[in-house]
């Protein structure tokens, strides 16, 4: 069994549960994803599947080392290429596909997806700093104030929280719990908000997976 | 369709008893207690109905003991039972905000005929 799965944002809506409850909900296209690559210890030092997200329209441009890859796995080129983690005592040769099957409704996942970009950002937005008084004079608004003391240690300390680039960064929500999983239409219904704008690429993979080695690592 | 519709189109109420603002209605709200469940109704003018899709609500606004209470039901939330219509009220809005400054005989609505 693999880890997880490639996704594609959809969208947000609502959805009422059992006892009527509204629960605000994210759709996500995930899957199917074709094995391109079967990495193993012996060869590669690491095991590990290549996953690629099969979509309407395939990859534009691939280079001709990645298209003899993709000729091997007998598919045609895709855009994304992702590796998972699987279980190794499992039969998976190249060219299977997994769909989203794999995600039971009430499991929780980890989503991991890029967020939004908020360009160059100043304090009171990019680390919630409260600012000063708008008016009455106060000449000190959305200003970071003072960054350290003089004397000692007569530098800014490493880490400081200073205005900068905001956003476009990987974010990953945990166990984000599974509400409605159709492998008929590739859908995914999980309960709760996840980063990044509608159509952008996400990775989906269960919270509680484990390989054969994580298992035995945890005996120990 | 969109995909996202796919999803919405099953928290939808297909069988959903007709209203629009202005109709005095009877709203069958389900309420759990514990382990039972019983029916209450809550009668009054619809002045608000907004959104569509699964997120879409109506506003149910009646005066009780002479203080004006608005109530926002979810429209397609299992926990309505029923909506009756009682009387159809002669409006010329879609929102019926002015109704909450009106009191006595003036915030009644006129049957529609």
């Amino acid at each position: 069994m693999v880890e997880g799965l490639i996704g594609k944002k959809i969208g947000i809506t609502q959805s009422f549960d059992d006892k009527g409850n509204v629960v605000p909900v994210t759709v996500i296209q995930a899957g199917p994803c074709t094995v391109i690559q079967k990495k193993s210890r012996e060869k590669d030092g690491y095991s590990s599947l290549q996953l690629g997200l099969v979509e309407e329209k395939g990859a534009k441009k691939t280079s001709k080392s990645l298209i003899g890859q993709f000729k091997k796995a007998g598919i045609p080129p895709t855009k994304i290429l992702r590796e998972f983690c699987f279980d190794e005592k499992s039969e998976i040769k190249e060219g299977d596909q997994f769909f989203v099957d794999i995600f039971q409704v009430g499991e929780k996942v980890n989503v991991a997806g890029k967020s939004k970009g908020k360009g160059f950002a100043g304090v009171v937005k990019r680390w919630g700093f409260r600012g000063g008084k708008a008016t009455h004079g106060s000449m000190f608004h959305r200003s970071p104030g003072s960054t350290g003391a003089s004397a000692y240690p007569s530098r800014v300390v490493k880490g400081k929280k200073l205005p900068g680039h905001m956003g476009h960064e990987r974010i990953t929500i945990k166990n984000l719990i599974v509400i409605q999983s159709d492998k008929e239409n590739n859908l995914l219904v999980v309960k709760g908000a996840i980063p990044g704008a509608n159509g952008s690429y996400l990775l989906i993979k269960k919270s509680n997976f484990q390989t054969e080695a994580s298992r035995n690592a945890e005996k120990e | 369709m969109s995909l996202i519709d796919l999803v919405e189109e099953k928290q939808i109420k297909k069988d959903l008893d007709s209203f629009k603002v202005g109709n005095t209605v009877k709203v069958h709200v389900i309420i759990r207690e514990g382990d039972k469940e019983r029916i209450q109704v809550f009668k009054g003018d619809v002045i608000v109905k907004r959104s569509s899709g699964p997120g879409a609500t109506f506003t149910v606004r009646k005066i009780s003991f002479g203080i004006g209470v608005e109530r926002i039901f979810p429209l397609h939330s299992r926990m309505i039972k029923k909506i009756e219509v009682v009387r159809t009220g002669k409006v010329r809005r879609a929102k019926l905000y002015y109704l909450r400054k009106l009191k006595g005989k003036a915030a009644k609505l006129k049957e529609a005929r």
